[in-house]
C-alpha cells in the first residue's frame, strides 16, 4: 500500500465518519461542524485527484460560505439546544430501509458490469484540473453557460434578499394568512 | 484489495455518501439539517463527476462540478432564506409542522 | 329544344317549386304559393307533353354526372328517357297539375297552405325521379322520396294523434317492403354486377340461377307489396286517408302507389324468366283485389271505400302483371288514375260541401245540390263499374280476357271481384246522392257547390274518364290499340292473340249491362233511403270491421315487439346498460376516497415513497433489462 492509496483511504473512512455524524446529531450546530469536516476530506480527494481548482473552490465556496452561511442561519434562528421532536421509530426505520436499498441497487448494479480493470494512477498527473486549463474551458466552450450562471446566481441573491427582508406590516399580514 | 485505487473505490464512496445523504433526509425532521444532508448528496456526485473526468482527462466534468457549486451556492442562499421566513411565520423549522399541502 | 336541357327542366322545376314554397312560401300571399306549386308542375307538363309527342320509339339516356363509382359499383345520375316513363311522365305531370289546381282550392282556409304545396312539389320531383332515373338507385331514391313525401303529407295535419299515427304506419309499412326492394336490389347487383337498366337487361340474365332470379324477382316485389299495398302490407293504404283529399288522389290513388306496378313493368326482362315469381304476383293480386273488394262493401266513410277500392284495382293491376299482360297493366294504370283521381276529388268536393263529413250515413240527397260534383262522381263511378265503353270497362276487360287465357278460374274470382266493385261504389253513390239528406239542419244550410278551381280538374278528369278507353280500343268494336303499339318498343304483352277474343269481349259486355242493371236495382232499393244507421251484424260485421286484420297485426307484431322495447328497457337499459356505467363511475369515486388519505401532506412521507419508488425502479432495470 502506497502512501497516497493509504491517503485515499484515510479520507474516505473520515468523509464516510462524520457524513453518518451529520446525519446523527441532535444538535444542528454538531452536524454543521462534521459537514465542515466531510467537506475538508472531499476537497483532499480532489487534490488527490490533481483537480486543485475544485479543491479550492470546495474549501472556498462550500467549507468556507456556504457553511458559515448555514452556522449563522443556526444562530440566528436560536436553534442550537435540541427542539427537535422525536420522529416516529417506524418512519427512521422505513427512511434507512429506503436509503439501504438504493444502496444496495447499486451496489448490485456495480457488481454486474465489468468496469475498467486498469488503477487510477494516483497522484494524477493530468493537467485538466489546473487553473489554466479549467479556466480556457469555462471562457471558451462554456462561456455561455457562465455567463447564464452568474445570471442565476444573481437572481438567486435578489431572491434570498427579497425573502430574507422583514416584511413591512401590510404586506406581512397579508403573506402569512394560513392557506386553507 | 487495498493496494491499488480502482475507480470503483471513488464509486463506492460516492455511493456510500450518497446513501447516508438519503437516509439523513429521510429520518430527520430538522429543516437545516435536511438542507445539509442535500448538500451532502450534491457532494458525493461532484466527486464522482471529478474522479471520471481525472480518469479520462477531460476538463468537461471538472467544469460541471464548478457549475453544480454555483447552483448549490445560490440554492443555499434562497433555501435558507425559506427557512427563515418559514420559522418567522412557525416559530419552527420542523418540516412535519409544514403540512399545509393538505387541503 | 335539346331533349337534356328539357329532362333537366322537367326535373328541376318540381324542385325548385319546392324550394320556393318551402323556404320562403309563408311569407308570400297564398295566391302565389298556388301560382308557383302549380306553375312548376304546368311547367313539367307541357316539357314533358313536347318530349311525349316529338320523341321516336328509341330510348334516350341523359347522364347529368356521376354519381357513385365504388369498387365495381357505378351509378350515374342519369334519366332514362322511352316510352313507358314518357307515359308515366305524362301521368304524374298531367294529373299532378290538375290536383295542384284542385289544391288551391280545397285547401284554401288551411294555414300550412304553402307547406301543402312544398310538399306536393317534392312529391312530384320524387316521383318524376322514381320514373325517370335511369338504374335502381335511382328509382330508390325516389321510392324512398315519395315514401317521405307520403309521409309527410298523411300526417299534414299533425295535431291529430291518429293522423300522426297514421303517417308513421304508412312510413313503417312501406319500411318493410323497401327492405326487401334493397336486398333484391344487393342480389341482382351480384348476380349482374350492376343497377343500371341497360346493364342489367342487356346482361345475360339466363345465365343467373332461375331460383336465385326468383328471389330477385320476388324481393323486389316484396318492395312493391309495400308501396302499393298488397296482401299483407296493404293496411297502411286505408289509414293513408287521414291526409288532405288531395293528397288521397294524387298520392294514393294516382301515382305513388302505382310505383310497384311501374317498377315490375320496367322490369319485365326479369320477370318473364321467373315465372313462378309471376304466378305469385298473380295470385297476391287476385287475393288483394277480392279481400279489398269484400272489405270496401260495407265501409261507411267514403274515403275508406274508395281506399280499399284503390287496393283492389291495385290488385287487378297486379294481376294483369302476374298473368303477363303488362301492357294492359299498365293501361289499366292509366285509367285508375283517371277515375280514381277523379272519384277522390269528387269525395273531396262531396267533403267540402258537408263541411268535412265524411260519413256516408250522413249524407244522402245530395245529387240537387251540388250538380257538377254529382255529374263528375256519377262518370268516375260508372268508370270503375266498367259501364260499357268507358275507360274503366276497356281496361278491365283487357286484364280479364288476359286472366280468362291464363287461367279460367282467375277468371271467374277476378269477375267477381269485378261485381263486389260495382256493388259497393253503387252502395255509395246512392247513399250519397239519393234519397234523403240525413246530415244536421246545420248542414244542410251549408252544402254548396266547389269553386271553379276544383270543378275544373273533376271537369276534365271526367272527359279523361269517359274517353280513355279510346287509347286502346278493342278490335271488335272497331278501336286501335294505341297504348300497346305506343309501348312496343319497351313491354308487351305475353298473352297470345286468340281468335275467340272478340266473341268473349262482346260475352263481357252483355253480361256487364246485365249485370250492372241489375245492381243498379237492388242498391236503388236498398240505399236510397231516408234513415240509415250502417250498423251491420254477422258475417257483414265482420267486413266492416275489415276482418280485424289491424287488431290481429297489433296482437302478433306490435304488441310483442312492444314488451321487447318494454324489457329491453328496464332491464337491458335500467339495470345492466346503466349498471355498467354507473359501476364506473362508484369505482372512481371509491378508489378516489379511499386513495386520498395517502396525499397526507407530510413532506417526508412524500420523500420516503419518492426513495422506495427510486429503489423500485433500480431494482427492476437491474433484474430484468428492459
Amino acid at each position: 500500500m502506497s502512501f497516497t492509496t493509504a491517503i485515499f483511504f484515510f479520507l474516505a473512512f473520515v468523509a464516510i465518519f462524520c457524513a453518518i455524524l451529520v446525519i446523527t446529531s441532535k444538535n444542528p450546530v454538531y452536524s454543521c461542524l462534521y459537514l465542515v469536516l466531510t467537506m475538508f476530506c472531499i476537497a483532499g480527494n480532489y487534490v488527490l485527484l490533481n483537480a486543485q481548482f475544485l479543491a479550492v473552490v470546495q474549501l472556498i465556496v462550500y467549507a468556507g460560505a456556504i457553511m458559515v452561511l448555514f452556522l449563522f442561519t443556526i444562530m440566528l434562528l436560536n436553534l442550537n439546544n435540541d427542539s427537535e421532536k422525536h420522529k416516529s421509530l417506524l418512519l427512521k426505520f422505513l427512511g434507512a430501509i429506503g436509503g439501504g436499498t438504493i444502496l444496495l441497487a447499486v451496489v448490485i448494479a456495480l457488481k454486474k458490469t465489468t468496469l475498467d480493470a486498469a488503477p487510477m494512477v494516483i497522484p494524477n498527473t493530468t493537467q485538466v484540473g489546473m487553473i489554466e486549463n479549467l479556466g480556457k474551458f469555462l471562457f471558451t466552450d462554456y462561456v455561455f453557460p457562465f455567463e447564464a450562471i452568474s445570471l442565476m446566481i444573481l437572481a438567486a441573491m435578489i431572491g434570498a434578499v427579497v425573502l430574507g427582508k422583514r416584511d413591512k406590516k401590510g404586506i406581512n399580514e397579508e403573506t402569512t394568512t394560513p392557506i386553507s | 484489495m487495498f493496494k491499488d485505487i480502482f475507480i470503483d473505490h471513488y464509486i463506492y464512496l460516492s455511493v456510500v455518501l450518497f446513501c447516508i445523504g438519503i437516509v439523513g433526509v429521510l429520518t430527520r425532521r430538522n429543516a437545516i439539517v435536511l438542507f445539509m444532508s442535500v448538500e451532502l448528496m450534491l457532494n458525493a456526485v461532484n466527486l464522482l463527476l471529478v474522479a471520471f473526468s481525472s480518469k479520462f482527462g477531460d476538463a468537461s466534468g471538472q467544469v460541471f462540478v464548478f457549475f453544480i457549486m454555483t447552483v448549490a451556492a445560490a440554492e443555499v442562499a434562497v433555501g435558507l432564506a425559506i427557512i427563515v421566513m418559514l420559522f418567522r411565520n412557525t416559530q419552527s423549522i420542523d418540516i412535519g409542522t409544514s403540512n399545509r399541502l393538505k387541503s | 329544344m335539346n331533349i337534356d336541357f328539357a329532362v333537366l327542366l322537367i326535373i328541376l322545376f318540381p324542385l325548385v317549386g319546392f324550394l320556393i314554397n318551402g323556404l320562403i312560401g309563408s311569407k308570400l300571399p297564398k295566391m302565389m304559393n298556388a301560382v308557383i306549386g302549380s306553375g312548376a308542375v304546368l311547367g313539367s307538363f307541357i316539357l314533358t307533353a313536347v318530349l311525349f309527342f316529338t320523341q321516336n320509339e328509341t330510348a334516350t339516356v341523359v347522364k347529368l354526372f356521376t354519381f357513385l363509382n365504388v369498387s365495381g359499383l357505378h351509378v350515374d345520375m342519369a334519366f332514362l328517357i322511352d316510352r313507358l316513363s314518357l307515359m308515366m311522365m305524362m301521368i304524374i305531370t298531367g294529373i299532378g297539375f290538375l290536383i295542384h289546381v284542385y289544391s288551391s282550392g280545397y285547401m284554401h282556409d288551411d294555414e300550412g297552405f304553402y307547406k301543402f304545396f312544398a310538399y306536393l312539389n317534392l312529391f312530384i320531383f320524387s316521383m318524376l325521379l322514381l320514373v325517370m332515373g335511369s338504374s335502381y338507385v335511382l328509382m330508390f331514391f325516389g321510392w324512398e322520396g315519395v315514401g317521405l313525401c307520403s309521409y309527410l303529407l298523411i300526417g299534414f295535419w299533425f295535431k291529430n294523434i291518429d293522423y300522426s299515427n297514421a303517417a308513421r304506419k304508412a312510413f313503417i309499412m312501406n319500411r318493410i317492403g323497401d327492405l326487401g326492394f334493397l336486398m333484391g336490389m344487393f342480389m341482382l347487383l351480384q348476380y349482374t354486377g350492376s343497377l343500371d337498366y341497360n346493364a342489367v337487361f342487356n346482361f345475360n340474365l339466363a345465365a343467373i340461377p332461375s331460383e336465385k332470379l326468383i328471389a330477385i324477382t320476388a324481393l323486389l316485389f316484396i318492395g312493391a307489396m309495400g308501396k302499393s299495398a298488397q296482401i299483407p302490407l296493404y293496411t297502411w293504404l286505408p289509414d293513408a286517408m287521414a291526409g288532405p283529399t288531395p293528397v288521397s288522389a294524387l298520392i294514393h290513388a294516382a301515382t305513388m302507389v302505382t310505383a310497384g306496378i311501374y317498377m315490375v313493368v320496367r322490369s319485365n326482362a326479369l320477370y318473364v324468366l321467373a315465372p313462378a315469381t309471376m304466378e305469385f304476383i298473380a295470385i297476391i293480386g287476385l287475393c288483394t283485389a277480392l279481400f279489398a273488394g269484400t272489405i270496401a262493401l260495407f265501409q261507411n266513410d267514403i274515403k275508406k271505400v274508395l281506399a280499399y277500392s284503390t287496393v283492389s284495382q291495385l290488385g287487378y293491376m297486379f294481376l294483369a302483371l302476374g298473368v303477363g299482360a303488362f301492357t294492359s297493366g299498365m293501361f289499366h294504370l292509366m285509367t285508375h288514375a283517371f277515375f280514381k283521381a277523379l272519384l277522390f276529388l269528387s269525395a273531396g268536393s262531396v267533403i267540402h260541401a258537408m263541411g268535412g263529413e265524411q260519413d256516408i250515413t250522413k249524407m244522402g240527397g245530395l245529387s240537387k245540390k251540388i250538380k257538377v260534383t254529382f255529374i263528375c262522381f256519377t262518370i268516375g263511378v260508372l268508370a270503375i263499374a266498367g259501364f260499357p265503353f268507358t275507360s274503366g270497362f276497356v281496361s278491365k276487360d283487357e286484364i280479364l280476357l288476359a286472366v280468362y287465357q291464363h287461367n279460367v278460374w282467375y277468371f271467374y274470382l277476378a269477375a267477381a271481384g269485378a261485381v263486389m266493385t260495382v256493388y259497393y261504389m253503387f252502395r255509395v253513390w246512392i247513399l250519397t246522392f239519393f234519397g234523403t239528406f240525413r246530415g244536421t239542419a246545420e248542414q244542410a244550410h251549408h252544402v254548396h257547390e266547389s269553386p271553379i278551381s276544383m270543378t275544373f280538374p273533376l271537369m276534365v278528369l271526367a272527359a279523361l274518364s269517359l274517353l280513355g278507353g279510346l287509347f286502346q280500343f278493342p278490335h271488335v268494336f272497331g278501336g286501335k290499340e294505341f297504348l300497346n303499339d305506343y309501348l312496343k318498343p319497351v313491354v308487351s304483352n305475353l298473352t297470345r292473340e286468340d281468335d275467340g277474343a272478340a266473341t268473349k269481349e262482346i260475352i263481357i259486355l252483355l253480361a256487364t249491362v246485365i249485370g250492372l242493371a241489375i245492381i243498379w236495382f237492388i242498391t236503388k232499393k236498398n240505399y236510397a233511403v231516408a234513415s240509415f244507421e250502417g250498423k251491420y251484424t254477422g258475417i257483414k260485421k265482420v267486413l266492416a270491421d275489415k276482418y280485424y286484420i289491424d287488431e290481429i297485426y297489433e296482437a302478433l307484431f306490435v304488441k310483442p315487439i312492444a314488451a321487447i322495447s318494454r324489457f329491453s328497457d328496464r332491464i337491458i337499459d335500467n339495470k345492466m346498460v346503466d349498471g355498467v356505467v354507473f359501476m364506473t363511475g362508484k369505482m372512481v369515486t371509491w378508489s378516489g376516497t379511499t386513495l386520498r388519505y395517502i396525499q397526507n401532506g407530510q413532506t417526508g412521507f412524500y420523500l420516503l415513497i419518492m426513495v422506495l419508488a427510486m429503489a423500485a425502479i433500480f431494482a427492476f432495470n437491474i433484474f430484468y433489462k428492459l
